[in-house]
Protein backbone atom coordinates (compact mmCIF):
# COMPACT_ATOMS: atom_id res chain seq x y z
CA UNK A 1 0.00 0.00 0.00
CA UNK A 2 2.69 2.29 0.84
CA UNK A 3 4.68 1.20 -2.37
CA UNK A 4 1.33 2.23 -4.24
CA UNK A 5 1.04 5.69 -3.08
CA UNK A 6 4.94 6.37 -3.46
CA UNK A 7 4.47 5.25 -6.91
CA UNK A 8 1.84 7.04 -7.23
CA UNK A 9 3.46 10.74 -5.77
CA UNK A 10 6.45 10.52 -7.26
CA UNK A 11 4.52 9.90 -11.22
CA UNK A 12 2.21 12.82 -9.98
CA UNK A 13 5.88 14.76 -9.15
CA UNK A 14 7.13 13.97 -12.97
CA UNK A 15 4.23 15.14 -14.46
CA UNK A 16 4.94 18.63 -12.47
CA UNK A 17 7.83 18.88 -12.74
CA UNK A 18 7.54 18.62 -16.82
CA UNK A 19 4.71 20.78 -17.26
CA UNK A 20 5.18 23.35 -14.74
CA UNK A 21 7.19 25.43 -16.80
CA UNK A 22 5.25 25.18 -19.91
CA UNK A 23 2.54 26.07 -18.15
CA UNK A 24 3.52 28.95 -16.28
CA UNK A 25 4.49 30.42 -19.55
CA UNK A 26 0.55 29.97 -21.09
CA UNK A 27 -0.30 31.55 -18.03
CA UNK A 28 1.31 34.20 -18.37
CA UNK A 29 0.38 34.83 -22.02
CA UNK A 30 -3.34 35.20 -20.61
CA UNK A 31 -2.29 37.36 -18.27
CA UNK A 32 -2.46 41.55 -17.67
CA UNK A 33 0.80 43.10 -17.67
CA UNK A 34 -0.45 44.13 -13.96
CA UNK A 35 -1.42 40.35 -12.93
CA UNK A 36 2.49 39.49 -14.73
CA UNK A 37 4.38 41.84 -12.33
CA UNK A 38 2.42 41.21 -9.34
CA UNK A 39 4.95 40.36 -6.71
CA UNK A 40 4.35 37.51 -5.09
CA UNK A 41 3.37 35.90 -7.91
CA UNK A 42 -1.03 35.52 -8.81
CA UNK A 43 -2.12 32.15 -9.57
CA UNK A 44 -5.29 32.79 -9.86
CA UNK A 45 -6.55 35.49 -11.82
CA UNK A 46 -8.75 37.02 -15.20
CA UNK A 47 -7.33 35.68 -17.95
CA UNK A 48 -7.50 37.97 -21.46
CA UNK A 49 -6.56 37.48 -24.71
CA UNK A 50 -5.66 41.14 -25.05
CA UNK A 51 -1.73 39.54 -25.74
CA UNK A 52 -2.79 37.46 -28.72
CA UNK A 53 -4.98 39.89 -30.47
CA UNK A 54 -1.75 42.37 -29.72
CA UNK A 55 0.87 39.83 -31.56
CA UNK A 56 -1.26 38.97 -34.32
CA UNK A 57 -1.75 42.30 -35.66
CA UNK A 58 2.07 42.89 -34.90
CA UNK A 59 3.10 42.20 -38.48
CA UNK A 60 6.68 41.52 -36.67
CA UNK A 61 5.64 38.63 -35.57
CA UNK A 62 3.10 36.73 -37.98
CA UNK A 63 5.87 37.50 -40.39
CA UNK A 64 8.83 35.91 -38.49
CA UNK A 65 6.00 32.81 -38.19
CA UNK A 66 5.38 32.86 -41.64
CA UNK A 67 9.51 32.71 -42.16
CA UNK A 68 9.71 30.01 -39.95
CA UNK A 69 7.20 28.00 -41.81
CA UNK A 70 8.71 28.76 -45.02
CA UNK A 71 12.15 28.03 -43.87
CA UNK A 72 11.36 24.53 -41.80
CA UNK A 73 8.91 23.24 -44.69
CA UNK A 74 11.32 24.34 -47.70
CA UNK A 75 14.19 22.66 -45.77
CA UNK A 76 12.56 19.63 -44.32
CA UNK A 77 11.27 18.73 -48.07
CA UNK A 78 14.88 19.24 -49.20
CA UNK A 79 16.50 17.08 -46.48
CA UNK A 80 13.86 13.96 -47.08
CA UNK A 81 14.27 14.38 -50.86
CA UNK A 82 18.46 14.37 -50.73
CA UNK A 83 18.51 12.26 -47.38
CA UNK A 84 15.81 8.83 -48.81
CA UNK A 85 18.14 8.05 -51.80
CA UNK A 86 20.90 8.35 -49.40
CA UNK A 87 19.52 5.87 -47.29
CA UNK A 88 18.55 3.75 -49.59
CA UNK A 89 22.24 3.17 -50.51
CA UNK A 90 23.21 2.95 -46.92
CA UNK A 91 20.10 0.06 -46.27
CA UNK A 92 20.84 -1.83 -49.25
CA UNK A 93 24.61 -1.84 -51.14
CA UNK A 94 27.82 -2.71 -50.02
CA UNK A 95 30.68 -0.58 -51.36
CA UNK A 96 34.00 0.53 -50.06
CA UNK A 97 34.02 3.49 -47.76
CA UNK A 98 30.64 3.04 -46.61
CA UNK A 99 31.28 3.07 -42.86
CA UNK A 100 33.09 6.37 -43.33
CA UNK A 101 30.76 7.82 -44.97
CA UNK A 102 27.91 6.41 -42.28
CA UNK A 103 30.22 8.08 -39.52
CA UNK A 104 30.43 11.23 -41.36
CA UNK A 105 26.60 11.60 -41.63
CA UNK A 106 26.54 10.85 -37.77
CA UNK A 107 29.25 13.47 -36.88
CA UNK A 108 27.20 16.52 -38.31
CA UNK A 109 24.58 15.65 -35.27
CA UNK A 110 27.69 17.01 -32.63
CA UNK A 111 28.95 19.84 -34.12
CA UNK A 112 28.61 23.15 -32.56
CA UNK A 113 26.36 25.87 -34.83
CA UNK A 114 29.14 28.32 -34.16
CA UNK A 115 31.30 26.38 -36.07
CA UNK A 116 29.45 26.74 -39.48
CA UNK A 117 28.11 29.65 -38.51
CA UNK A 118 31.47 32.10 -38.60
CA UNK A 119 32.86 31.21 -42.40
CA UNK A 120 28.40 31.07 -43.50
CA UNK A 121 28.22 34.60 -42.73
CA UNK A 122 31.05 35.69 -44.64
CA UNK A 123 30.51 33.49 -47.22
CA UNK A 124 26.58 34.55 -47.61
CA UNK A 125 27.88 38.20 -46.80
CA UNK A 126 30.16 37.95 -49.99
CA UNK A 127 28.04 36.03 -52.24
CA UNK A 128 24.96 39.05 -51.22
CA UNK A 129 22.18 36.10 -49.79
CA UNK A 130 22.61 37.30 -46.13
CA UNK A 131 19.00 37.72 -44.80
CA UNK A 132 17.22 35.56 -47.92
CA UNK A 133 15.26 32.27 -46.96
CA UNK A 134 17.77 30.57 -48.91
CA UNK A 135 20.70 30.69 -46.94
CA UNK A 136 18.51 29.63 -43.50
CA UNK A 137 17.59 26.65 -45.56
CA UNK A 138 20.63 25.32 -46.82
CA UNK A 139 22.29 25.18 -43.62
CA UNK A 140 19.83 23.85 -41.93
CA UNK A 141 20.13 20.76 -43.88
CA UNK A 142 23.36 19.96 -42.06
CA UNK A 143 21.47 19.06 -38.87
CA UNK A 144 18.68 17.79 -40.84
CA UNK A 145 20.18 15.58 -43.22
CA UNK A 146 21.83 13.13 -40.78
CA UNK A 147 18.66 12.89 -38.91
CA UNK A 148 16.88 11.81 -42.08
CA UNK A 149 19.53 9.48 -43.28
CA UNK A 150 19.81 7.78 -39.77
CA UNK A 151 15.95 7.01 -39.28
CA UNK A 152 15.13 6.49 -42.74
CA UNK A 153 18.55 3.58 -43.15
CA UNK A 154 17.09 2.25 -40.00
CA UNK A 155 13.66 1.91 -41.71
CA UNK A 156 14.80 0.41 -45.45
CA UNK A 157 17.08 -2.06 -43.45
CA UNK A 158 13.45 -3.85 -41.70
CA UNK A 159 12.10 -4.20 -45.35
CA UNK A 160 12.46 -7.99 -46.26
CA UNK A 161 14.23 -8.36 -48.81
CA UNK A 162 12.20 -11.00 -50.81
CA UNK A 163 10.43 -8.48 -52.02
CA UNK A 164 13.22 -6.99 -53.89
CA UNK A 165 13.92 -10.09 -55.33
CA UNK A 166 10.65 -10.53 -56.57
CA UNK A 167 10.74 -7.28 -58.28
CA UNK A 168 13.88 -7.85 -59.68
CA UNK A 169 13.14 -11.22 -61.20
CA UNK A 170 10.10 -9.02 -62.72
CA UNK A 171 13.10 -6.99 -64.26
CA UNK A 172 12.53 -3.98 -62.00
CA UNK A 173 16.03 -1.80 -61.99
CA UNK A 174 17.38 -0.53 -58.73
CA UNK A 175 15.30 2.96 -59.38
CA UNK A 176 12.15 1.36 -59.50
CA UNK A 177 12.33 -0.82 -56.94
CA UNK A 178 13.50 2.48 -55.03
CA UNK A 179 9.92 4.09 -55.83
CA UNK A 180 7.50 1.33 -55.54
CA UNK A 181 8.77 -1.04 -52.75
CA UNK A 182 10.89 1.26 -50.49
CA UNK A 183 9.23 4.88 -50.81
CA UNK A 184 5.83 3.67 -49.95
CA UNK A 185 6.66 0.51 -47.15
CA UNK A 186 9.52 3.07 -46.17
CA UNK A 187 6.39 5.97 -45.78
CA UNK A 188 6.48 5.69 -41.71
CA UNK A 189 10.16 6.09 -40.94
CA UNK A 190 10.26 9.17 -43.45
CA UNK A 191 7.44 10.58 -41.82
CA UNK A 192 8.90 10.46 -38.59
CA UNK A 193 12.10 11.97 -39.60
CA UNK A 194 10.13 14.93 -41.91
CA UNK A 195 8.82 15.74 -38.35
CA UNK A 196 12.01 15.75 -36.04
CA UNK A 197 13.94 18.00 -39.31
CA UNK A 198 11.04 20.58 -39.20
CA UNK A 199 11.18 20.17 -35.28
CA UNK A 200 14.96 20.96 -35.29
CA UNK A 201 14.78 23.66 -38.19
CA UNK A 202 11.68 25.42 -36.21
CA UNK A 203 13.63 25.61 -32.58
CA UNK A 204 16.75 26.83 -34.16
CA UNK A 205 17.89 30.21 -33.06
CA UNK A 206 22.13 30.86 -33.66
CA UNK A 207 21.74 30.31 -37.29
CA UNK A 208 18.84 32.39 -37.81
CA UNK A 209 20.28 35.25 -35.15
CA UNK A 210 23.48 35.92 -37.40
CA UNK A 211 22.65 35.29 -40.60
CA UNK A 212 19.00 37.25 -40.80
CA UNK A 213 17.98 40.85 -40.62
CA UNK A 214 15.12 42.52 -41.13
CA UNK A 215 13.39 40.46 -43.45
CA UNK A 216 13.31 36.73 -42.38
CA UNK A 217 13.94 36.89 -39.08
CA UNK A 218 12.44 33.33 -37.58
CA UNK A 219 10.23 32.94 -35.03
CA UNK A 220 12.81 32.46 -31.96
CA UNK A 221 14.63 35.06 -33.29
CA UNK A 222 11.55 37.73 -32.74
CA UNK A 223 10.72 36.03 -29.41
CA UNK A 224 14.20 36.92 -28.01
CA UNK A 225 14.08 40.49 -30.23
CA UNK A 226 11.61 41.39 -27.61
CA UNK A 227 14.09 40.68 -24.49
CA UNK A 228 15.29 44.13 -24.83
CA UNK A 229 14.57 47.78 -23.67
CA UNK A 230 13.70 48.82 -20.43
CA UNK A 231 9.77 47.88 -19.84
CA UNK A 232 9.36 44.55 -21.11
CA UNK A 233 5.70 43.29 -22.84
CA UNK A 234 5.87 40.03 -20.75
CA UNK A 235 2.51 39.32 -21.82
CA UNK A 236 3.10 39.28 -25.37
CA UNK A 237 6.65 37.41 -25.53
CA UNK A 238 4.96 34.86 -23.35
CA UNK A 239 2.22 34.39 -25.64
CA UNK A 240 4.65 34.68 -28.36
CA UNK A 241 6.53 31.75 -26.72
CA UNK A 242 3.39 29.83 -26.54
CA UNK A 243 2.43 30.58 -30.32
CA UNK A 244 5.71 28.89 -31.34
CA UNK A 245 6.17 26.19 -28.91
CA UNK A 246 2.62 24.69 -29.33
CA UNK A 247 2.42 23.05 -32.75
CA UNK A 248 6.02 21.44 -32.60
CA UNK A 249 4.68 20.83 -28.77
CA UNK A 250 1.80 18.45 -30.94
CA UNK A 251 4.57 17.44 -33.33
CA UNK A 252 6.58 15.82 -31.09
CA UNK A 253 3.60 14.28 -28.95
CA UNK A 254 3.09 12.10 -32.51
CA UNK A 255 6.35 10.94 -32.64
CA UNK A 256 6.79 10.78 -28.99
CA UNK A 257 7.75 6.86 -29.16
CA UNK A 258 10.60 7.74 -31.18
CA UNK A 259 11.79 10.60 -28.74
CA UNK A 260 14.70 8.53 -27.93
CA UNK A 261 15.35 7.55 -31.88
CA UNK A 262 15.55 10.99 -33.15
CA UNK A 263 17.91 12.42 -30.01
CA UNK A 264 20.55 10.04 -30.20
CA UNK A 265 20.84 9.14 -33.40
CA UNK A 266 19.95 5.24 -32.62
CA UNK A 267 22.45 4.67 -30.48
CA UNK A 268 20.39 3.13 -28.06
CA UNK A 269 17.79 0.83 -29.30
CA UNK B 1 43.99 -4.09 -59.66
CA UNK B 2 42.04 -5.11 -56.90
CA UNK B 3 38.93 -4.86 -58.44
CA UNK B 4 39.70 -6.90 -61.73
CA UNK B 5 40.70 -9.87 -59.51
CA UNK B 6 37.04 -9.65 -57.27
CA UNK B 7 35.60 -9.38 -60.45
CA UNK B 8 36.93 -12.07 -62.08
CA UNK B 9 35.96 -14.52 -58.81
CA UNK B 10 33.18 -16.57 -60.21
CA UNK B 11 31.83 -16.97 -56.97
CA UNK B 12 30.07 -13.62 -56.69
CA UNK B 13 26.53 -13.54 -57.23
CA UNK B 14 24.65 -11.46 -58.92
CA UNK B 15 24.01 -8.73 -57.05
CA UNK B 16 21.59 -6.78 -59.54
CA UNK B 17 23.35 -3.49 -59.61
CA UNK B 18 26.40 -1.99 -60.73
CA UNK B 19 28.95 -0.77 -59.27
CA UNK B 20 27.89 2.74 -59.73
CA UNK B 21 24.63 2.67 -58.54
CA UNK B 22 25.24 3.10 -54.48
CA UNK B 23 26.64 6.48 -56.14
CA UNK B 24 24.31 7.49 -57.50
CA UNK B 25 21.81 7.77 -55.22
CA UNK B 26 24.71 8.73 -52.88
CA UNK B 27 25.45 11.73 -54.58
CA UNK B 28 22.76 14.42 -54.00
CA UNK B 29 22.92 14.12 -50.20
CA UNK B 30 26.65 13.62 -49.88
CA UNK B 31 27.35 16.77 -52.43
CA UNK B 32 24.82 18.84 -50.58
CA UNK B 33 26.93 18.38 -47.34
CA UNK B 34 30.28 18.68 -49.09
CA UNK B 35 28.83 22.40 -50.08
CA UNK B 36 27.12 23.21 -47.00
CA UNK B 37 29.24 21.23 -44.31
CA UNK B 38 33.08 20.72 -45.70
CA UNK B 39 33.43 24.02 -47.76
CA UNK B 40 32.20 26.26 -45.05
CA UNK B 41 34.71 24.81 -42.15
CA UNK B 42 37.48 24.48 -45.26
CA UNK B 43 36.89 28.48 -45.34
CA UNK B 44 36.88 28.70 -41.44
CA UNK B 45 39.81 27.22 -41.70
CA UNK B 46 41.80 29.80 -44.12
CA UNK B 47 39.95 32.29 -42.42
CA UNK B 48 41.82 31.62 -38.79
CA UNK B 49 45.42 31.84 -40.28
CA UNK B 50 44.67 35.40 -41.20
CA UNK B 51 43.62 38.95 -39.50
CA UNK B 52 40.51 39.04 -40.08
CA UNK B 53 38.50 41.79 -38.47
CA UNK B 54 35.90 43.05 -40.69
CA UNK B 55 34.85 46.41 -38.46
CA UNK B 56 38.37 47.51 -39.74
CA UNK B 57 38.29 46.23 -43.52
CA UNK B 58 41.22 48.81 -44.46
CA UNK B 59 43.88 46.37 -43.03
CA UNK B 60 42.63 43.56 -45.52
CA UNK B 61 42.63 40.52 -44.45
CA UNK B 62 46.33 38.96 -44.39
CA UNK B 63 47.77 35.61 -43.73
CA UNK B 64 49.87 35.73 -40.45
CA UNK B 65 50.31 32.26 -39.86
CA UNK B 66 49.46 30.47 -36.20
CA UNK B 67 49.41 34.03 -34.49
CA UNK B 68 45.82 33.53 -33.95
CA UNK B 69 45.91 30.14 -32.19
CA UNK B 70 49.03 31.51 -30.22
CA UNK B 71 46.66 34.54 -28.78
CA UNK B 72 43.63 32.23 -28.14
CA UNK B 73 45.55 29.20 -26.75
CA UNK B 74 47.62 32.26 -24.11
CA UNK B 75 44.23 33.77 -23.74
CA UNK B 76 43.25 33.20 -20.46
CA UNK B 77 39.55 33.97 -20.64
CA UNK B 78 39.01 30.94 -23.71
CA UNK B 79 40.22 28.82 -21.04
CA UNK B 80 38.26 29.82 -18.28
CA UNK B 81 35.00 29.65 -20.50
CA UNK B 82 36.19 26.19 -21.56
CA UNK B 83 36.66 24.92 -17.89
CA UNK B 84 32.70 27.17 -17.40
CA UNK B 85 32.21 24.70 -19.91
CA UNK B 86 33.35 21.26 -17.93
CA UNK B 87 31.80 22.66 -14.28
CA UNK B 88 28.87 23.03 -16.15
CA UNK B 89 28.39 20.09 -17.74
CA UNK B 90 29.79 17.94 -14.49
CA UNK B 91 27.16 20.26 -12.50
CA UNK B 92 24.62 19.11 -14.66
CA UNK B 93 25.04 15.64 -15.84
CA UNK B 94 25.01 13.84 -12.34
CA UNK B 95 22.03 15.81 -11.24
CA UNK B 96 20.36 14.59 -15.12
CA UNK B 97 21.64 11.03 -14.18
CA UNK B 98 20.06 10.52 -11.03
CA UNK B 99 16.78 12.38 -11.74
CA UNK B 100 16.64 10.23 -14.80
CA UNK B 101 16.97 7.27 -13.51
CA UNK B 102 14.30 7.78 -10.77
CA UNK B 103 11.50 8.54 -13.62
CA UNK B 104 12.77 5.50 -14.91
CA UNK B 105 12.35 3.43 -12.71
CA UNK B 106 9.19 4.97 -11.57
CA UNK B 107 7.72 4.42 -15.23
CA UNK B 108 9.25 0.88 -15.68
CA UNK B 109 7.48 -0.41 -12.08
CA UNK B 110 4.58 -2.40 -12.97
CA UNK B 111 1.12 -0.51 -12.18
CA UNK B 112 -0.34 2.76 -12.09
CA UNK B 113 -0.94 2.55 -16.06
CA UNK B 114 -3.16 5.82 -16.89
CA UNK B 115 -0.96 8.20 -14.33
CA UNK B 116 2.26 6.17 -16.12
CA UNK B 117 1.06 6.60 -19.41
CA UNK B 118 0.33 10.50 -18.88
CA UNK B 119 4.08 10.97 -17.51
CA UNK B 120 5.40 9.16 -20.10
CA UNK B 121 4.07 11.79 -22.69
CA UNK B 122 4.44 14.59 -20.78
CA UNK B 123 7.90 13.68 -20.74
CA UNK B 124 8.14 14.69 -24.37
CA UNK B 125 7.04 18.67 -23.41
CA UNK B 126 10.59 19.84 -22.03
CA UNK B 127 12.20 17.95 -24.79
CA UNK B 128 9.91 19.65 -27.90
CA UNK B 129 10.31 23.37 -26.45
CA UNK B 130 11.86 25.54 -28.11
CA UNK B 131 15.47 26.22 -27.14
CA UNK B 132 15.22 29.83 -26.80
CA UNK B 133 11.53 30.04 -25.64
CA UNK B 134 13.33 27.94 -22.68
CA UNK B 135 15.38 30.89 -21.88
CA UNK B 136 12.32 33.27 -21.98
CA UNK B 137 10.54 30.96 -19.68
CA UNK B 138 13.74 30.97 -17.28
CA UNK B 139 13.40 34.12 -17.32
CA UNK B 140 9.83 34.61 -16.17
CA UNK B 141 10.64 32.25 -13.51
CA UNK B 142 13.27 33.34 -12.29
CA UNK B 143 12.60 37.25 -12.54
CA UNK B 144 13.90 38.83 -9.24
CA UNK B 145 10.43 40.87 -8.33
CA UNK B 146 8.42 38.36 -9.47
CA UNK B 147 9.61 35.12 -10.64
CA UNK B 148 7.71 32.24 -9.04
CA UNK B 149 11.19 30.51 -8.29
CA UNK B 150 11.45 33.11 -5.31
CA UNK B 151 7.95 32.34 -4.07
CA UNK B 152 8.71 28.94 -4.03
CA UNK B 153 11.82 30.09 -1.95
CA UNK B 154 9.42 31.75 0.41
CA UNK B 155 7.26 29.04 0.93
CA UNK B 156 10.43 26.95 2.50
CA UNK B 157 10.97 29.91 4.44
CA UNK B 158 13.84 31.52 2.56
CA UNK B 159 14.28 35.17 1.30
CA UNK B 160 14.35 35.83 -2.33
CA UNK B 161 17.55 35.32 -4.63
CA UNK B 162 18.55 37.83 -7.29
CA UNK B 163 18.81 34.91 -9.56
CA UNK B 164 19.56 36.62 -13.00
CA UNK B 165 21.84 39.52 -11.95
CA UNK B 166 24.50 37.67 -9.18
CA UNK B 167 26.94 35.11 -10.76
CA UNK B 168 26.40 32.11 -8.62
CA UNK B 169 22.47 32.50 -9.20
CA UNK B 170 22.49 32.62 -12.64
CA UNK B 171 24.42 30.10 -13.01
CA UNK B 172 22.28 28.01 -11.22
CA UNK B 173 19.08 29.38 -13.13
CA UNK B 174 21.06 28.00 -15.82
CA UNK B 175 21.44 24.54 -14.46
CA UNK B 176 17.70 24.50 -13.19
CA UNK B 177 16.72 24.90 -16.69
CA UNK B 178 19.05 22.53 -18.28
CA UNK B 179 18.16 20.17 -15.69
CA UNK B 180 14.43 20.83 -16.42
CA UNK B 181 14.75 20.40 -20.17
CA UNK B 182 17.18 17.25 -20.40
CA UNK B 183 16.38 14.85 -17.37
CA UNK B 184 13.47 13.69 -19.56
CA UNK B 185 16.18 12.68 -22.15
CA UNK B 186 17.92 10.85 -19.51
CA UNK B 187 15.17 8.82 -17.89
CA UNK B 188 13.57 7.79 -21.49
CA UNK B 189 17.23 6.68 -22.37
CA UNK B 190 17.09 4.41 -19.21
CA UNK B 191 13.47 3.58 -19.17
CA UNK B 192 14.64 1.67 -23.22
CA UNK B 193 17.51 0.12 -21.27
CA UNK B 194 15.18 -1.13 -18.44
CA UNK B 195 13.02 -2.60 -20.78
CA UNK B 196 15.32 -4.76 -22.43
CA UNK B 197 15.57 -6.88 -19.24
CA UNK B 198 13.97 -9.97 -19.84
CA UNK B 199 11.18 -10.28 -18.34
CA UNK B 200 11.75 -14.00 -16.59
CA UNK B 201 14.88 -12.84 -15.29
CA UNK B 202 13.88 -9.69 -13.69
CA UNK B 203 10.38 -12.00 -12.46
CA UNK B 204 12.85 -14.60 -10.91
CA UNK B 205 15.27 -11.90 -9.57
CA UNK B 206 12.54 -10.19 -7.61
CA UNK B 207 11.09 -13.42 -5.85
CA UNK B 208 14.78 -14.03 -5.37
CA UNK B 209 15.27 -10.30 -3.17
CA UNK B 210 13.12 -7.66 -1.59
CA UNK B 211 15.67 -5.42 -1.81
CA UNK B 212 15.31 -3.29 -4.70
CA UNK B 213 19.08 -1.39 -4.58
CA UNK B 214 20.09 -4.92 -5.40
CA UNK B 215 17.99 -5.51 -8.11
CA UNK B 216 19.08 -2.89 -9.39
CA UNK B 217 22.71 -3.48 -9.33
CA UNK B 218 23.35 -7.36 -9.96
CA UNK B 219 20.36 -7.27 -12.62
CA UNK B 220 19.47 -3.60 -14.67
CA UNK B 221 22.43 -2.02 -14.62
CA UNK B 222 24.64 -4.08 -17.16
CA UNK B 223 21.14 -3.22 -19.29
CA UNK B 224 21.77 0.66 -18.13
CA UNK B 225 25.39 1.12 -19.11
CA UNK B 226 25.24 1.70 -22.77
CA UNK B 227 22.50 3.97 -22.22
CA UNK B 228 24.62 6.33 -19.49
CA UNK B 229 27.72 6.00 -22.02
CA UNK B 230 25.45 7.38 -24.92
CA UNK B 231 24.07 9.96 -22.48
CA UNK B 232 27.74 11.19 -21.16
CA UNK B 233 28.60 11.18 -24.52
CA UNK B 234 25.76 13.20 -25.88
CA UNK B 235 25.21 15.24 -22.99
CA UNK B 236 29.03 16.69 -23.23
CA UNK B 237 28.27 17.66 -27.12
CA UNK B 238 25.60 19.19 -26.57
CA UNK B 239 26.90 21.40 -23.44
CA UNK B 240 29.24 22.32 -26.00
CA UNK B 241 27.26 23.47 -28.63
CA UNK B 242 24.30 25.40 -25.84
CA UNK B 243 23.87 28.63 -26.98
CA UNK B 244 19.98 29.42 -27.42
CA UNK B 245 18.67 29.11 -23.94
CA UNK B 246 21.58 30.65 -22.48
CA UNK B 247 22.05 33.29 -24.65
CA UNK B 248 18.49 33.86 -23.95
CA UNK B 249 18.47 34.26 -20.36
CA UNK B 250 21.82 35.54 -19.72
CA UNK B 251 23.49 36.23 -22.84
CA UNK B 252 26.40 34.83 -20.70
CA UNK B 253 26.54 37.37 -17.85
CA UNK B 254 26.13 38.93 -15.44
CA UNK B 255 30.20 39.46 -16.14
CA UNK B 256 31.29 36.36 -17.30
CA UNK B 257 29.25 33.90 -15.25
CA UNK B 258 27.75 32.21 -17.75
CA UNK B 259 30.04 32.69 -20.86
CA UNK B 260 29.74 28.84 -22.02
CA UNK B 261 32.18 28.15 -24.98
CA UNK B 262 30.08 28.52 -28.06
CA UNK B 263 28.39 31.95 -25.86
CA UNK B 264 31.99 33.26 -25.80
CA UNK B 265 32.92 32.46 -29.77
CA UNK B 266 29.49 34.14 -30.40
CA UNK B 267 30.94 37.01 -28.90
CA UNK B 268 33.77 37.37 -29.72
CA UNK B 269 32.83 36.96 -33.93
CA UNK B 270 29.86 39.01 -34.26
CA UNK B 271 30.25 41.54 -31.58
CA UNK B 272 33.63 41.76 -31.29
CA UNK B 273 33.90 40.99 -34.77
CA UNK B 274 36.92 39.53 -35.06
CA UNK B 275 36.48 37.07 -36.92
CA UNK B 276 40.04 35.36 -37.38
CA UNK B 277 40.27 35.15 -33.64
CA UNK B 278 36.74 33.43 -33.57
CA UNK B 279 37.67 30.76 -36.28
CA UNK B 280 40.77 29.96 -34.30
CA UNK B 281 38.51 28.86 -31.64
CA UNK B 282 35.63 27.42 -33.75
CA UNK B 283 38.42 25.00 -35.02
CA UNK B 284 39.82 23.98 -32.06
CA UNK B 285 36.36 23.25 -30.53
CA UNK B 286 35.47 21.61 -33.77
CA UNK B 287 38.76 19.29 -32.94
CA UNK B 288 37.61 18.41 -29.23
CA UNK B 289 33.91 17.71 -30.50
CA UNK B 290 35.70 15.48 -33.39
CA UNK B 291 37.22 13.76 -30.77
CA UNK B 292 34.11 13.25 -28.48
CA UNK B 293 32.22 11.94 -31.54
CA UNK B 294 34.94 9.53 -32.52
CA UNK B 295 34.75 8.31 -29.11
CA UNK B 296 31.10 8.03 -29.14
CA UNK B 297 30.76 5.74 -32.43
CA UNK B 298 34.05 3.54 -31.24
CA UNK B 299 31.90 2.98 -27.61
CA UNK B 300 28.30 3.10 -29.34
CA UNK B 301 28.15 1.75 -32.82
CA UNK B 302 30.59 -1.42 -32.58
CA UNK B 303 27.59 -3.58 -32.93
CA UNK B 304 26.80 -1.86 -36.27
CA UNK B 305 29.92 -3.76 -37.70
Amino acid sequence: MRGKVLHAVGLTAVVVFSLFPFLWMVAASFKTQADILASPPVWFFTPTLQNYTEIFADTKVSGAIINSLIVATCSTILAVLLGAPAAFALARYEFRGKSDLWFWFISNRMISPIVLALPVYLLAMQANLLDTHLVLILIYLTFQLPIVVWIVTDQFKSIPADLEQAARLDGADQFTIFRKIYLPLGAPGIAVSAIFSFIFSWNELLYALVLTRRNVQTAPVVATSFMSGYELPWGKIMATGTVIVLPVTIFALIVSRHMVRGLTMGATK
Amino acid sequence: MSDTTTRAAPAKPNRGYGRWTPAWFLAPAVLTLLLIGIYPTLFALVTSFRRYNITRPRDGFPFIGFENYVNVLTDSTFWSSLLLTAKFYVTVLPIQVVLGLVVALLLHKPGMGMLKSLARVTLVVPLATTYAVVGLIGRLIFNRDFGVANQFLGFVGFGPIDWLSTPNGAFAAIVIMDVWQWTPFCALIFLAGLSMVPGEIEEAARLETSSKLALLRHVQLPYLLPGLTAVMILRSADVLKLFDMVFVMTRGGPGSATDLISIYIQRVGFRIFDLGTASAQAILLLILTIIISRLYIRLLYREVH
